[in-house]
């Protein structure tokens, strides 16, 4: 077998010998070469992933012309950063302020912006957070330990078509001096997919 | 259809569980679950539309104990039979002839580039839009069996055009081979009340982006 890298795998796992079967079918049919798969997981595991969606943020943050861009053209203000491509063809940036939070589900699948965000959690796919997300959003968010005031309006995004929307959260208070690196370091994944909100500087 | 894919607004599944540091596989069968669903993709037999309907199509008794890419791997079995990439009985043997490498073959280094292009899904029209951001819409109480991406929660709710997205790849169409049927796509806003009655939560709105053919005017 060429791809030995399987040894650590639990062998009593049925969907492990499944998946395994079904690659030995196709590799054998000449229709994956498993080399392929193996960069697509190096890419998703180690390159993509939201640290890329952090510096679009911290730029927004820290660049008013660059955030008017993401506000009128999301996809190439993106793409000038170097992030594009599957799962993030039609970008869309929505920004929360004093009086509105934005919130990211998809209700029919896992419709998540690959390119900004890497593959979504497990939790961003599950039925809990699908079906509660367009019905419960502020119980879903304090869930995650985000209690909303009472003022702030909820706008929840159901990701049904091919559009990918990138919360961009607020700009913490007591950041004006840090660098572009130090503000990324702030923005998490769940603040821009909008289940939480960018950390408070220590 | 009314699959069990569409979950929005359904109760009983529990709450969020959020994991801290979540790795992006959690077994390696996952990734390689991903890479194989990707891989063939790349064949060209079937769209991204027809995928999500073959995971949609997986019984609900099914779809509702599997993992995510557990629903993935059943529904890649299912498209590769039905396209007769592979034979029901060499999936149930776990083996196959050999053959040469299929043309469309995505091979390592073309990874990369291909992942970076995506596939745009936007079409130009030259139709005129048949509404205009601010207008009243209803969704549609439509329950086509075949693939939609119209949501059951807002069927026959009246919401508000907010944007015109432009043209896109009708998935009702791209999902069963008909074609692309490019429509007009609109950002719909409904309100939580609206949606939900005295149940909803206040000072909410929910939107989805929804195909002109799936809205009538109010």
């Amino acid at each position: 077998m060429p791809h030995d890298h399987h040894d650590h795998d639990n062998h009593l796992d049925p969907m492990d010998a499944r998946t395994r079967a079904l690659e030995t079918i196709l590799t054998r049919k000449g229709l994956v070469d498993p080399a392929a798969v193996d960069e697509i997981i190096e890419t998703y595991a180690e390159k993509v992933g939201p640290r890329n969606g952090a510096q679009v943020v911290a730029r927004a943050w820290d660049e008013p012309d660059f955030a008017d861009w993401l506000k009128r053209d999301a996809t190439a203000a993106i793409a000038s950063m170097g992030f594009s491509g599957r799962q993030g063809e039609h970008m869309r940036a929505v920004f929360n302020t004093p009086r509105l939070h934005n919130l990211v589900v998809c209700t029919l699948c896992s419709c998540y912006p690959w390119p900004v965000l890497g593959l979504p959690p497990v939790w961003y796919k599950s039925p809990a957070y699908r079906s509660r997300a367009v019905i419960e959003p502020r119980a879903v968010l304090r869930e995650f330990g985000l209690e909303l005031p009472g003022d702030v309006a909820v706008r929840v995004w159901d990701s049904t078509a091919e559009l990918r929307y990138l919360v961009i959260p607020e700009r913490p208070a007591g950041t004006e001096s840090m660098s572009r690196e130090e503000l990324a370091a702030l923005v998490t994944r769940e603040s821009m997919i909008g289940t939480g909100l960018a950390k408070v500087p220590a | 259809m009314n699959g069990p894919q569409d979950v929005g607004g359904m109760m009983g599944f529990g709450p969020v569980r959020p994991e801290a540091d979540e790795p992006a596989f959690h077994a390696p069968w996952e990734g390689r679950a991903l890479g194989l669903t990707l891989c063939a993709g790349a064949l060209g037999r079937w769209t991204l539309d027809e995928s999500r309907h073959a995971r949609e199509s997986l019984s609900p008794a099914i779809y509702y104990n599997a993992s995510y890419y557990e629903i993935w791997l059943r529904a890649l079995e299912a498209l590769l039979v039905k396209h007769g990439l592979v034979s029901a009985k060499e999936l149930a043997e776990g083996t196959s002839p050999e053959a040469p490498p299929h043309p469309k073959r995505l091979p390592p280094e073309r990874v990369e580039p291909a992942m970076k292009a995506g596939t745009p899904y936007d079409r130009p029209l030259a139709t005129t839009p048949r509404f205009r951001p601010g207008e009243k819409v209803r969704a549609r109480n439509i329950h086509p069996r075949g693939h939609t991406r119209l949501p059951r929660y807002v069927r026959g709710h009246v919401g508000v055009i907010e944007a015109d997205r432009g043209g896109f790849v009708l998935p009702d169409a791209s999902a069963h081979e008909l074609g692309e049927g490019a429509e007009r796509l609109y950002t719909v806003v409904f309100e939580a009340e609206t949606l939900w009655g005295p149940d909803a939560e206040p000072g909410t709105q929910i939107s989805v982006d929804a195909w002109e053919s799936y809205l009538e005017p109010a």
